[in-house]
C-alpha cells in the first residue's frame, strides 16, 4: 500500500499544529518521523488515524483519496496504530485483547442465530494469535492474561492487533519511550520482518539512534512543518540540527553567576516511577548558592520523578538528598519546604494550585498554619488578604481582587501566584520544573527576571526544562538528564547541536566526566 | 451561619461592577434565568411538591372515580384532584408549622402549647438530621464520601446510651457527658474508616458501607448482652435513660422540643467555623478540591482525612445522642432508622454547606411532622412523604432536568461551582 499525505493542515485555535505537511510512505519502507516534543508528530498521525479531522490537505492511498470520519475507517482501509499507552485490556488474554470488536463467531449447525448473538469462536481467535506469532516471531502466547506481560511483550498485543485487522501500514508512536534496550532491539527485529513480507511502518520518534538502525527514510518535523526530508545515513550532527533548528533566543538580564557553598546535594539518588520501573537511576549532581543549573533532557526521561523525589513527593529507593546541609533523603515534604526549598512543580493548575480556591488562599497554601497567616486553631483571614493584596501586587498578578478563584485567572498570572508564594518565604533553594510552559512572552519574562533575582540573593536554582531556549536563558550549568541519569554538564556556551545530540541520548560522556 | 451564602452563589456580588445597583424583581428575573445552584434547588423542592400533589391526586380512590368521567365532566374531575392534593398539604401544614384551629382555641383559653407542636415536632424530626447531615457534608469537602453515618450513629447510640442509663451523676454533668459519648462512640467508627483510608488507600465508601453491616448487628449483640438488658424485658431494648441524662425540654413537658436543637445549632456553627475560620478546614478544602496540590504544598493528607472522619463520625454521634437522650430515652435495635441515608441526601440538598444543611434538615423534619399529620387526616398513604423527599434529591442530583424543565440557561462554564467534591463527579452527567 503507498501511503501519501498531502498538504495536512490541522489547527487548534490560533496555534497551527501541522503545516501544510508532506509525507510519501511506500510499500515495504519503515518510515522514521522524527521531531522534538510538540512538534507536531503525533498530531499528524492522529488524522492519520481518524481521530482528528484536517483543516486542509488529503491522505491519499495508492493513489485514490480517502478520508477518515474516525478510526473505524482508518483501520478498514488498512492503518494500524500502536499508541504510546496501550489500549488493551488487563484481565483480558491476549487472544480476547486480539479479537476485541471483532470477535469471531462461530455458529451451531442447528441455531442459525446462534452466530448472530456471537458465540465466540475462542479456538480460531487462539489460532490466529498463534499463527501471527509465529510468522513474526512475536513470541506470543495467546492465553496469556495482558497485565502479567511485560510491557515489550504487550507492544507486541498491539502490533498483533493491528495486523489481524489487515494492517498494510504500521504507526507506531513513540514506540521505544517504554522499552528496555533489548526489547526495542527485538522491536526493530519485528519491525524488518513486517517490511519483510511488504507492510510499512511509520515510525514516530526523537531519538537518533533508533532512525539510523531501523528507517529506510527520514522526515523531519519542527514547529508544524517538515524542515527535511533525509536518508538514514545522515550524520547525528545533521539530524539533530534539523530536528533542533536554530531560533531567536529568549534574552534576560543576567549578571555573571556568583557560585557561593554547595546548597543541594545529591548523591547516588535512585526513584521508581508509578509502574515501578526506575525513573532516576543513580543521579548525583550539586547545586550552589548563587549559581542556576538547568537540566535539559526529553521530557519522561526521570526529570519529573526527580524533582517530586526531591520535595518528598516520591520515596527515594536509595542515594542522599542534602539540602542547605540537612539531610532530607526521604523527609516529608512539609519538612522540605520548611528547610527553605521553594518549589514550582511543573503542572501548575494539578500540583501547584487549587483551582476553586481564592487566590489570597492559594498565596497562603503552604504556610496557613504559621503566623501572622494563624492564631492557634484560627485562620487569620485579615491577614491572608493584606499579605495577599501586597504580594499581588509585587508580583504583578493582574487581577481586580485577592478573593476571585485562583483558575479564572490566566496561565500567566497563574504562574506568578505560585511564584509569589515560593519567592516569599526565605528561600535556599528554589525548584522549578518548566517554569514557563504555555506561558505568554511577557510572564516568560516575568518569571525569569524573578528566577534571575533569587539567584542574585543567594538562592541556589534547579530548572527543569524542555525548552533549550530556557535553558540557555537561565543556566550558568547546564546538565543534560537522560534515561534517569546526568549524560554530561555543560557551560552555557555548549552548541545547540551538541546539547540535542546529548539530548537524544545519542552521545554520552564517559561516567568520570559526568560526575564532575 | 451567614458563612454559606458566599459559597452557594457562583457569584460574587463584585461580578457586575459597571451595572450600578440593581432593582430586586431584575435580580429575581436574573437568579431565575441564570439558574444559580440557590434556584435549582428551590425549583426542585417546588417541583417535588407539585408531582407530589398529582400522586396525592391519583392515590385517591375518589379522584379517580371522577376521572373516569374526565371527558364529560373535566371540571369536577380536576376540582377534585385540586381538593385531595390542598387538603392533603394543609394537613401537612398544620402538622409541620401551625394549625390554626389551636390557635383560635387558644385564644379562647385554650392550650398554648398546642399551637406550638406542630413546630416542636419538625425541629425534633429535624435535631438528629442536622448532625447527620454535617457528619456527611463535612466529608464531602475533603473529598470523601461517607455513606457509614448509620454506623457511626450506632456507635454513638450505643456509648451515650449507655452512659445514659448505667452510670449515676449529678444532674447538668450527666447530660454533658452522655452526650459527649455519644460524640466519642460515633468518632471511634469514624476514625476506623479515616484510618483505613489513610495507611491502606482502603475506599471509604465500600468501607462505611461493610462497616454499617458490622454495626447493625454489632447493636444487635450488645442489646442482647445482660449490661444492656431491661429487667422484666425478654427483647432487646436497654432500661430507660436517667432523668439526669435526658436533654432538658426547652418548652415544657408536653413538647418535645429539647436542647438537641441547641446543640445542633451549635455544631453546624462550629463547622462552619472550622471550615471557614480554620487551619485544619483550610487543609480539609484544599485537600478536597486539590489533594495533589495539598500534597505539595506540605500538607498532610493522610491526617487531614483520619480528622474529617473522625469528626464526621462524632457528629454522627450526636445524632444518636439527640434521638436516645432527647426523644427515645431507650436504645432499640431500629435505633438508627434512615438517619444515615437522609443524611447523604440532606448534605447533597444543603449544598455542602452547614447552613444548607440546617435548612434542608427543618425541611426535611417538616415534610416527617406533616407526612404524620396527613396520614391521621387524609387517605394519602405516607409513602408520598418518601416520594417528595426522593423527587427533591432527584432534581437536585440533575440541575440539568431542572434546568430544561424550567428553561433556564445553562450558566456559563467558568461559572459552574462544583457544589459538592464528591458527588458533583456522580451526578453531573
Amino acid at each position: 500500500m503507498h501511503l501519501e499525505l498531502r498538504g495536512i493542515t490541522k489547527r487548534f485555535g490560533s496555534l497551527v499544529a501541522n503545516d501544510h505537511i508532506d509525507l510519501d510512505v511506500e510499500p515495504g519502507q519503515i518510515h522514521a518521523l522524527l521531531g522534538e516534543n510538540g512538534a507536531g508528530k503525533s498530531t499528524l498521525m492522529n488524522v492519520l488515524y481518524g481521530l482528528y479531522e484536517p483543516d486542509e490537505g488529503q491522505i491519499v492511498i495508492d493513489g485514490k483519496p480517502v478520508s477518515f470520519a474516525n478510526p473505524k475507517d482508518a483501520i478498514a482501509a488498512g492503518i494500524g496504530m500502536v499508541h504510546q499507552h496501550f489500549m488493551l485490556v488487563p484481565v483480558f488474554t491476549v487472544a480476547e485483547n486480539v479479537t476485541l470488536g471483532i470477535e469471531p463467531v462461530r455458529s451451531l449447525p442447528h441455531l442459525r442465530v446462534a452466530g448472530r448473538l456471537g458465540l465466540l469462536d475462542r479456538r480460531r481467535a487462539r489460532r490466529e494469535v498463534k499463527e501471527l506469532s509465529a510468522r513474526y516471531n512475536l513470541d506470543v502466547d495467546p492465553d496469556a492474561v495482558v497485565e502479567h506481560l511485560p510491557v515489550g511483550t504487550q507492544q507486541r498485543v498491539e502490533i498483533i492487533k493491528s495486523l489481524a485487522r489487515q494492517a498494510e501500514v504500521l504507526i507506531l508512536d513513540e514506540p521505544t519511550a517504554v522499552l528496555t534496550p533489548g526489547e526495542t532491539d527485538e522491536l526493530f527485529a519485528i519491525l524488518k520482518s513486517l517490511q519483510a513480507s511488504g507492510r510499512s511502518v511509520v515510525f514516530i520518534t526523537h531519538k537518533l539512534r533508533e532512525v539510523q538502525a531501523v528507517a529506510d527514510q527520514v522526515t523531519v518535523i519542527r514547529q508544524g512543518k517538515v524542515v527535511e526530508h533525509l536518508a538514514p545515513t545522515a550524520t547525528d550532527a545533521q539530524l539533530a540540527a534539523a530536528m533542533v533548528g536554530r531560533e531567536v533566543r529568549l534574552r534576560v538580564e543576567k549578571g555573571p553567576a556568583a557560585p557561593g557553598e554547595v546548597v543541594l546535594a545529591i548523591s547516588g539518588l535512585t526513584v521508581a516511577d508509578d509502574l515501578g520501573g526506575t525513573a532516576v537511576n543513580d543521579f548525583s549532581l550539586e547545586v550552589r548558592r548563587g549559581e542556576i543549573v538547568g537540566i535539559a533532557g526529553v521530557q519522561g526521561n526521570g526529570q519529573t520523578e526527580l524533582c517530586e523525589s526531591l520535595l518528598g513527593l516520591r520515596p527515594a529507593l536509595a542515594g542522599t538528598v542534602t539540602i542547605a546541609g540537612d539531610d532530607l533523603t526521604g523527609a516529608d515534604t512539609r519538612t522540605v519546604l520548611r528547610a527553605g526549598v521553594g518549589y514550582v512543580p511543573e503542572d501548575r493548575q494539578d500540583d501547584g494550585l487549587v483551582g476553586d480556591f481564592t487566590i489570597a488562599e492559594n498565596l497562603a497554601l503552604d504556610v496557613y498554619d504559621q503566623a501572622p497567616y494563624s492564631r492557634g486553631p484560627a485562620l487569620r483571614l485579615d491577614a491572608l488578604r493584606d499579605i495577599a493584596a501586597r504580594q499581588i501586587a509585587e508580583f504583578d498578578v493582574r487581577t481586580r481582587s485577592s478573593e476571585v478563584p485562583v483558575r479564572t485567572l490566566s496561565g500567566g498570572n497563574q504562574q506568578k501566584v505560585i511564584l509569589a508564594r515560593e519567592l516569599s518565604r526565605p528561600v535556599n533553594l528554589l525548584v522549578a520544573s518548566q517554569p514557563t510552559r504555555g506561558l505568554d512572552i511577557g510572564s516568560i519574562e516575568f518569571v525569569h527576571k524573578r528566577i534571575v533575582a533569587a539567584r542574585d540573593g543567594g538562592a541556589g536554582v534547579l530548572i527543569v526544562s524542555s525548552e533549550l531556549d530556557e535553558i540557555y536563558a537561565l543556566a550558568d550549568r547546564i546538565a543534560v538528564m537522560s534515561d534517569g541519569r546526568i549524560i554530561g554538564i555543560r557551560p552555557p556556551t555548549v552548541s545547540r547541536e551538541e546539547l540535542g545530540l546529548l539530548m537524544s541520548g545519542a552521545h554520552r560522556d564517559a561516567p568520570a566526566e559526568a560526575a564532575s | 451561619m451567614t458563612a454559606a451564602a458566599p459559597a452557594t452563589d457562583p457569584r460574587p456580588s463584585g461580578e457586575h461592577p459597571a451595572e450600578g445597583p440593581k432593582g430586586f424583581v431584575a435580580a429575581f428575573v436574573e437568579a431565575i434565568v441564570e439558574g444559580s445552584s440557590t434556584t435549582v434547588t428551590v425549583l426542585a423542592v417546588v417541583a417535588a411538591i407539585v408531582i407530589g400533589g398529582i400522586l396525592i391526586a391519583f392515590s385517591d380512590p375518589h379522584v379517580l372515580g371522577k376521572m373516569g368521567h374526565f371527558f364529560s365532566a373535566p371540571g369536577a374531575a380536576l376540582g377534585a384532584a385540586w381538593d385531595s392534593a390542598s387538603a392533603a398539604y394543609s394537613a401537612m401544614f398544620r402538622g409541620a408549622i401551625v394549625n390554626f384551629h389551636t390557635v383560635s382555641a387558644a385564644s379562647r383559653g385554650g392550650s398554648v402549647t398546642a399551637v406550638f407542636n406542630p413546630i416542636s415536632e419538625t425541629i425534633v424530626n429535624a435535631t438528629p438530621l442536622i448532625f447527620a447531615g454535617l457528619a456527611v457534608m463535612l466529608p464531602f469537602r475533603a473529598g470523601l464520601f461517607n455513606i457509614g453515618a448509620t454506623g457511626q450513629f450506632i456507635g454513638g447510640a450505643i456509648v451515650a446510651g449507655y452512659l445514659g442509663f448505667a452510670v449515676s451523676l449529678p444532674p447538668f454533668i450527666h447530660v454533658v457527658v452522655a452526650v459527649a459519648g455519644g460524640f466519642a462512640g460515633g468518632a471511634a467508627v469514624g476514625w476506623f474508616v479515616g484510618f483505613l483510608r489513610a495507611r491502606t488507600g482502603a475506599n471509604e465508601v465500600i468501607v462505611t458501607i461493610m462497616l454499617n453491616y458490622v454495626a447493625e448487628y454489632f447493636l444487635l449483640y450488645v442489646l442482647g448482652t445482660s449490661p444492656f438488658r431491661r429487667p422484666g424485658r425478654s427483647d432487646p431494648i436497654t432500661p430507660f435513660m436517667h432523668g439526669t441524662a435526658r436533654l432538658p425540654h426547652l418548652a415544657g413537658a408536653s413538647l418535645r422540643i429539647n436542647a438537641g436543637i441547641l446543640v445542633a445549632l451549635a455544631a453546624a456553627a462550629a463547622v462552619s467555623w472550622l471550615l471557614k475560620r480554620s487551619t485544619l478546614g483550610f487543609e480539609i478544602r484544599a485537600v478536597g478540591a486539590n489533594a495533589r496540590a495539598a500534597r505539595g504544598a506540605g500538607m498532610n493528607v493522610e491526617r487531614g482525612y483520619i480528622l474529617v472522619m473522625l469528626i464526621a463520625g462524632g457528629l454522627a454521634g450526636l445524632a444518636a445522642a439527640s434521638v436516645v437522650l432527647g426523644t427515645n430515652y431507650t436504645v432499640d435495635p431500629q435505633i438508627y432508622g434512615t438517619y444515615g441515608i437522609d443524611a447523604i441526601t440532606i448534605a447533597l440538598l444543603g449544598r455542602g454547606t452547614p447552613l444548607g444543611v440546617v435548612l434542608a434538615s427543618l425541611l426535611y423534619g417538616a415534610l416527617h411532622a406533616g407526612g404524620v399529620t396527613m396520614v391521621a387526616a387524609t387517605q394519602t398513604p405516607i409513602e408520598i412523604v418518601t416520594v417528595i423527599q426522593s423527587v427533591i434529591v432527584l432534581f437536585v442530583a440533575a440541575p440539568p432536568l431542572v434546568r430544561a424543565l424550567f428553561r433556564l440557561r445553562t450558566p456559563k462554564q467558568a461559572e459552574a461551582v462544583p457544589l459538592l467534591a464528591a458527588p458533583a463527579v456522580v451526578t453531573e452527567p
